[in-house]
């Protein structure tokens, strides 16, 4: 197990937006997190991630309580996330953005003497994963020019650059054409074995294929957990979530 | 928004072949300009338009690439005035080992104040700045060192490295320039460093930053101290250059002061808070023997430009069209 909960919630105000989550995540699998809009899975994210306070529960990170630990802590000790609303360095270049992940892991971040040139011996790593996601071609744009779904894609490039042991996926397919969705899907079957990683997906075919293990939330509460066949089978679930879309 | 790969529009000036070369030029041009200037103007004034445009220009690496409106400068340059000024009049040190006094002095308290008020946003930060340098205008107010309303007064400018003599204006001059100059170096070697990238990135998306593992506020703070170091080495000169250090410098209009001259000139910017607090000085030189009150003049300039100009003047001509052919480019 290497980042679970137990009993988290979260409350704003009077409104409980989750509610005793126990949640396992292991190496080497992909986890999915589904449910209905509004049903506190960024919520989940953000509490795991410690961008939010937990209000009860506990987490630990590979053996390690990070309950109250912050969350540039817990990025560094391997638990890295992107956001569902796309977060790029705009201003930055593609490859200035991949870079500016792996310039912490390579001690190049505090540097206030050197010229940016010291960045160079980061080329070749950052090239590799803007190869490796198909975004050569944009390698010198600013990311404020790209489109939607290479803003996305360049989120999982930076987000891999830290090659961080449990990756948090906030719908990474959103928005993305259908070759970029199988492009991103094969990426993330990739890279999961080596990690675990955690998605929320609404695209359910994705989460079929790639997915060994599925949690349902609805209303920030867990009513279901299994592979995908056991969950979307669940009478519950097909009323509250896959009732529309299966 | 941009849903789109095509550039956005305007967004795409071709940099002229020769952009780099040409910028080159200009600098070494204001170069020699700035060493034939006292020829033509009173040393003093262009002394002063030195250590000011020194002073804006280490707020703009708070504000301008850092993101965080200080309204607590005065501190650090009245405070370095002070530390300078009593350090070569009563212990009889040199100006070098004043103004490196003045220095520490200033990125100590910046480390104090920075550290209250680093974890808050916006005008919360502003008003925690405000607060604290208002808190240390009167501790100048009321210690013993700083002689109250008198100030430190007639503070000799001495020999640097005991050989050169800073009483003769000329010499004083150019020792003010190298020191503005070294200011200068300092700052655009911090912007562009792979210090300077973290702090562009925490300035873009600083949620994004956290994400990979940054501690933002560390970060903030590193950039608060160098920012204070740098207004204190120009507080210091300032103390050296009119050879005193009085109440003025530590409160709280002259906080007011440097924002104004950042923001005229244009944040953001290199040259913009340089151009900003000599547009300033020279203001304040031409109404201090006129009839009107030097601060509603400047206020209206101020408000004119703002208006006109958002990015400030240097701001708006690296935005033209020949600012860009150019190569020139302002943060934001
Ligand atoms: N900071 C906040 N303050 C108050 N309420 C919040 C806050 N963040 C989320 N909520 C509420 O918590 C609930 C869960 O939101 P959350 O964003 O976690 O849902 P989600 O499952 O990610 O939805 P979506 O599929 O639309 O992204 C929503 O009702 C939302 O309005
Ligand atoms: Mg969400």
């Amino acid at each position: 197990m290497v980042l679970s909960a137990r009993g988290l919630g979260k409350d704003f105000g009077g409104f409980t937006a989750v509610n005793d989550v126990d949640l396992d995540v292991e190496h080497a699998r992909i986890h999915a997190l589904i449910g209905p809009n509004g049903a506190g899975k960024t919520t989940v994210f953000n509490l795991l991630t410690k961008f939010l306070q937990p209000t009860r529960g506990r987490i630990t990170l590979l053996g390690t309580d990070i309950t109250r630990t912050a969350p540039d802590k817990v990025a560094r000790m391997g638990l890295v996330r992107s956001f569902q609303i796309s977060a790029v360095f705009p201003h930055l270049t593609v490859r200035e953005n991949v870079k500016v992940a792996l310039q912490r892991p390579n001690g190049l971040a505090t540097q206030f003497w050197l010229p940016l040139s010291a960045l160079d011996r980061l080329n070749a790593r950052a090239d590799d994963l803007i190869e490796r996601l198909g975004l050569a071609p944009y390698r010198d744009h600013r990311a404020a020019d790209l489109s939607y779904g290479r803003k996305r894609v360049l989120e999982i490039a930076t987000t891999l650059a830290l090659d961080p042991e449990v990756l948090l996926l906030d719908e990474p397919m959103a928005g993305m054409g259908q070759e970029d969705v199988q492009m991103v899907a094969r990426i993330i079957r990739d890279v999961a074995t080596e990690r675990a990683v955690l998605m929320v997906e609404h695209n359910l075919n994705v989460v079929a294929d790639i997915c060994d293990h599925v949690t349902v939330l609805q209303r920030g509460e867990i009513i279901a957990q299994g592979d995908y066949a056991t969950v979307s089978s669940d009478p519950r679930v097909r009323t509250a979530y896959m009732g529309t879309d299966a | 928004m941009a849903g789109k790969s095509e550039p956005i529009a305007g967004e795409h000036v071709a940099i002229h072949p020769k952009a780099g070369q040409i910028q080159l030029a200009l600098v070494a041009v204001a170069l020699v300009l700035a060493v034939l200037a006292p020829q033509f103007l009173y040393p003093i004034f262009l002394m002063k338009l030195l250590a000011f445009g020194l002073f804006a220009s280490a707020f703009n690496l708070l504000l301008g690439y850092t993101g965080l409106l200080s309204f607590g400068h005065a501190a650090f340059f009245g405070g370095a005035a002070y530390f300078t000024a009593h350090a070569v009049k009563v212990w009889g040190w040199s100006p070098e080992a004043g103004l490196l006094l003045g220095v520490l002095g200033a990125a100590a308290l910046g480390l104090v104040m920075g550290a209250i008020a680093i974890r808050r946003q916006g005008i919360y930060f502003a008003m925690i700045t405000l607060a604290l340098s208002q808190m240390f205008f009167f501790f100048c107010l009321q210690a013993r060192f700083t002689h109250g309303e008198d100030g430190i007064q007639s503070v000799p400018r001495g020999h640097l490295f005991g050989l050169i003599d800073l009483n003769d204006s000329m010499n004083m001059y150019y020792f003010v320039l190298a020191v503005f100059a070294f200011g200068l170096i300092v700052i655009w070697r911090f912007v562009n460093s792979p210090f300077g990238m973290i702090l562009k990135s925490i300035r873009e998306n600083e949620q994004r930053a956290v994400s990979l593992g940054y501690s933002v506020a560390r970060y903030k703070l590193a950039a608060f101290v160098m920012s204070a170091a740098l207004a204190g080495l120009a507080g210091g000169l300032k103390a050296l250059i009119f050879q005193f250090a009085t109440l003025t410098d530590v409160a709280w209009q002259m906080s007011g002061e440097v924002i104004l001259m950042t923001l005229l000139g244009g944040i953001g910017t290199l040259a913009g808070p340089i151009f900003g607090a000599g547009l300033v000085v020279t203001l304040q030189n031409y109404l201090a023997t006129s009839d009107f009150p030097v601060t509603i003049i400047t206020g209206v300039v101020f408000m004119v430009c703002v208006l006109l100009f958002r990015r400030g003047l240097v701001g708006e001509f690296f935005a033209s069209k020949l600012g860009r052919r150019l190569g020139f480019r302002a943060q934001s």
